[in-house]
């Protein structure tokens, strides 16, 4: 197909040349200077948590524990945990695309703190080497959860040294959300109201209202496990006077919202990626929109669902069973609008379309299987199986890793301004498709027939699924290194893309690839709602006068 | 309404000041949402256990003392009315009634650490600070005892190294209102210091009653 080739030969000014000494980045306050910052820094701890993954499934491969000790094994599946969640999967798309975007889309020239916006990347790298110190160090053995009174009284690992380095990295994602719930308040472009706002900016907005309302709670809550684990001070550690299960209960007000704050900005990707490559408006926009709120607000009511095994009343068992049935209806009222969406449209299978079609498989599937935990009976059998971690697995990695990668494909012609190969990408999705499956689907078997989680030594007659899972595991992460690659081999060889390689509507389409320091030449003027596909070929109304000027071909793909 | 009209330094991401005054004002509400959250999860803490150990706390609050406590109650509140002083003054662009005002927030502000190191320094002498040495008549309620001192500490710690931020800011806001620093031209840091400065009070309005008046 035909890309849209700018003017060649002529070197523009851009984000990108606007200053190329290592001071110009480290003390950039450009908004997509930083997601740039951010995508690196995410890229590195997500190699080291697949690392860590890589570990365990080669544990597991055989059902003695002969390649790492008990004590071992628990310190590499903790910090699987520890990276992936504080240092990958939260920051992943608000820190990276969200930061790159946010502004583009509001028609704005930077985020309203740009100056915080660096800060909140210094805080992340100053977590994140804490807690990789804390690796080095030995690791820390306590479940991601870090639940007392054994990481407060008897955990020998380094959990002090890791939970700082997580509360540190809360306050960066705390700085994002003000960040962007102001931006989206107060710095929209003329005529853009908000419902004319991308569905990105609204589940951003809501993964801000959680970050914002949460954060602060967990960062208090694994503060006070240090003040008891260095002080004494008895807070959660029963034998000192305290209650562990009100840790439990302050933990999950948090994590259990984080998953929201991982999951909802990869449902933003998706109804970006899924219009533009349907070429149809998206099916129900105040509803995907509204869904996003509505996630965000029942979202902090079902944190139960998590200590349904503990002395948790059998009543408030069952009305925080009753509220997890309810959170599911706004992600299917998503899932649906996004099938509809599909439907009689114009179908173009990219890349980004692949992994939109991969994730609504993986989070239909992931979604469901949560409902089974949300059972009150059932979950007495399922709680703490290999049935929970597929289930979260297809959440985390089918929903968000599925989306951040639909993202990237996405926007990297915006943010780099070349496009990647298409067919590798193709064949790169698949694999991840095919690989994910085959690592996580035998262990939803695992777990109902009965096999903890945490656990490294297991009956033989399980060794089979075990085996099926690692060769997944492998197919996974070869799928994973292939991006790696053809991504920066795009950053030199990729065909130009010109500021609208996919024909897409949305503000950040109208100024150039890669966009210019201030993104755009004037404050761009909006008239017509998102996704305007339908009249694709009369909306140059939205007067943007911007980038390139461009009237110029812009291909429907 | 602004009397000395200075030229408002414009940040590049905002077209016009309007939009970045409103801006700093809901980021300002935003982060004083997050301390909310913040402080709430140790105020759950501290109803869960009251809650539980109604007798226990009771006798363990009876150690600390309602005249400091109520003492420094009254010069906090007195600091509210001052930084709204200053504010006022601030908005009106009166430089030497902003700084008069300023300074008298700050002394107050100071006085209240003050009196709160008196009254740690009294829990120290008595015994009270949890860990090895803590001590507790009568023995039944010791644990809890020193779950409410833990508590205690942690709760009023929390909010008197707010106060020590406040100072901290206070000052700086101070010399370069001094300095007739370009950044403080208009009213809107000293706005947004008073806002930070009234919350900080506010959850000391709320620590004085549940950890002192403790009905029986």
């Amino acid at each position: 197909m035909s890309m849209t080739v700018a003017r060649p030969g002529e070197v523009r000014h851009n984000y990108l040349n606007a200053g190329d000494t290592v001071l110009s980045w480290l003390l950039t306050t450009d908004h997509k200077r930083i997601a740039i910052l951010y995508l690196v820094s995410v890229t590195f701890f997500f190699m080291v948590g697949g690392l860590l993954a890589a570990l365990i499934r080669l544990e597991l491969l055989t059902p003695q524990g002969d390649l790492m000790t008990s004590e071992n094994y628990n310190r590499v599946f903790t910090m699987h945990g520890v990276v992936m969640i504080f240092l990958f999967l939260i920051p992943a798309i608000p820190a990276v695309l969200g930061n790159f975007l946010v502004p583009l889309m509001v028609g704005a020239r930077d985020l309203a703190f740009p100056r915080l916006n660096l800060a909140s990347w210094y805080l992340y790298m100053a977590g994140g080497l804490i807690a990789t110190w804390a690796m080095v160090r030995g690791g820390v053995d306590t479940g991601w959860t870090f639940y007392p009174p054994y990481s407060s009284s008897y955990s020998t690992s380094q959990v002090t040294l890791t939970i700082i380095g997580a509360f540190i990295i809360g306050f960066s994602s705390i700085a994002t959300g003000i960040n962007f719930i102001v931006t989206v308040h107060k710095m929209r472009a003329p005529g853009l109201t908000w419902f004319r706002l991308p569905l990105f900016i609204w589940a951003h907005y809501a993964t801000s209202v959680i970050i914002v309302l949460g954060t602060p709670v967990v960062a208090i809550t694994l503060l006070l496990v240090v003040v008891e684990r260095v002080f004494r001070l008895g807070i959660f550690d029963p034998a000192l006077g305290g209650d562990p299960i009100l840790f439990q209960h302050l933990f999950w007000f948090y994590s259990h919202p984080a998953v929201y704050i991982m999951i909802l900005p990869a449902m933003g990707v998706i109804s970006e990626v899924v219009a533009c490559f349907s070429r149809k408006r998206v099916f129900g926009y105040h509803f995907v929109a509204f869904s996003s709120i509505a996630i965000a607000v029942i979202g902090f009511l079902v944190w139960g669902h998590h200590m349904f095994t503990t002395g948790q009343s059998v009543y408030a068992g069952m009305a925080f069973s009753l509220l997890s049935f309810l959170v599911a209806v706004p992600s299917a009222v998503k899932v649906f609008n996004w099938t509809a969406t599909m439907y009689k449209g114009t179908i173009d299978l990219r890349a980004p379309m692949l992994y939109v079609m991969g994730f609504l498989g993986l989070f239909v599937i992931g979604g469901l299987t949560g409902l089974f935990l949300a059972s009150l009976a059932t979950d007495i059998h399922l709680q703490d199986t290999y049935f929970v971690v597929a289930h979260f697995h297809y959440i985390m990695v089918g929903g968000t890793i599925f989306g951040y990668l639909a993202g990237l494909h996405f926007w990297w012609p915006k943010m780099t301004g070349r496009m990647y190969p298409e067919g590798i990408a193709k064949l790169a999705a698949l694999i991840i498709f095919a690989g994910f499956n085959l690592t996580f689907l035998p262990q939803f078997v695992l777990g109902f027939l009965g096999m903890p989680r945490r656990y490294h030594w297991y009956p033989e007659e399980w060794q089979m699924l075990h085996v099926m899972s690692s060769a997944g595991a492998a197919l996974l992460g070869l799928g994973y290194i292939l991006p790696m690659f053809y991504l920066l081999w795009s950053l030199r060889n990729g065909a130009l893309a010109g500021p609208n390689p996919w024909g897409a509507t949305g503000l950040e389409w109208k100024t150039d690839s890669p966009p210019i320091t201030h993104n755009f030449e004037e404050t761009p003027i909006v008239t017509e709602e998102p996704y305007a596909y339908d009249n694709h070929h009369q909306h140059e109304e939205v007067a943007s006068g911007t980038g390139t000027g461009t009237t110029e071909t812009r291909d429907s793909v | 309404m602004v009397q000395e009209q200075a030229p408002q330094k414009l940040g590049i991401q905002f077209e016009d000041l309007q939009q970045q005054n409103e801006s700093y004002i809901v980021g300002m509400w935003t982060f004083l949402v997050t301390e909310i959250m913040f402080f709430g999860a140790v105020f759950a803490t501290y109803l869960v256990y009251r809650v539980a150990n109604q007798e226990a706390f009771w006798e363990a609050h009876r150690h600390l003392s309602i005249p400091l406590g109520f003492f420094n109650t009254c010069v906090l509140l007195t600091s509210s009315l001052t930084m709204a002083l200053t504010v006022h003054y601030a908005q009106r662009g009166l430089r030497k009634q902003q700084l008069l005002w300023l300074f008298v927030t700050m002394a107050l502000a100071m006085t209240f650490l003050v009196v709160k190191g008196f009254e740690y320094h009294h829990k120290f002498v008595e015994g009270l600070v949890p860990g090895p040495n803590f001590r507790f008549e009568p023995a039944e309620y010791f644990r809890v005892a020193q779950l409410f001192f833990s508590l205690y500490f942690a709760m009023t710690g929390l909010h008197a190294l707010h106060v020590a931020i406040g100072v901290l800011v206070m000052g700086v806001l101070a010399i370069l209102i001094a300095i007739r620093h370009p950044s403080v031209q208009d009213f809107i840091p000293v706005e947004l210091v008073g806002l930070y400065w009234h919350f900080v009070d506010i959850v000391w309005i709320f620590l004085f009653p549940l950890l002192y008046l403790i009905p029986r």
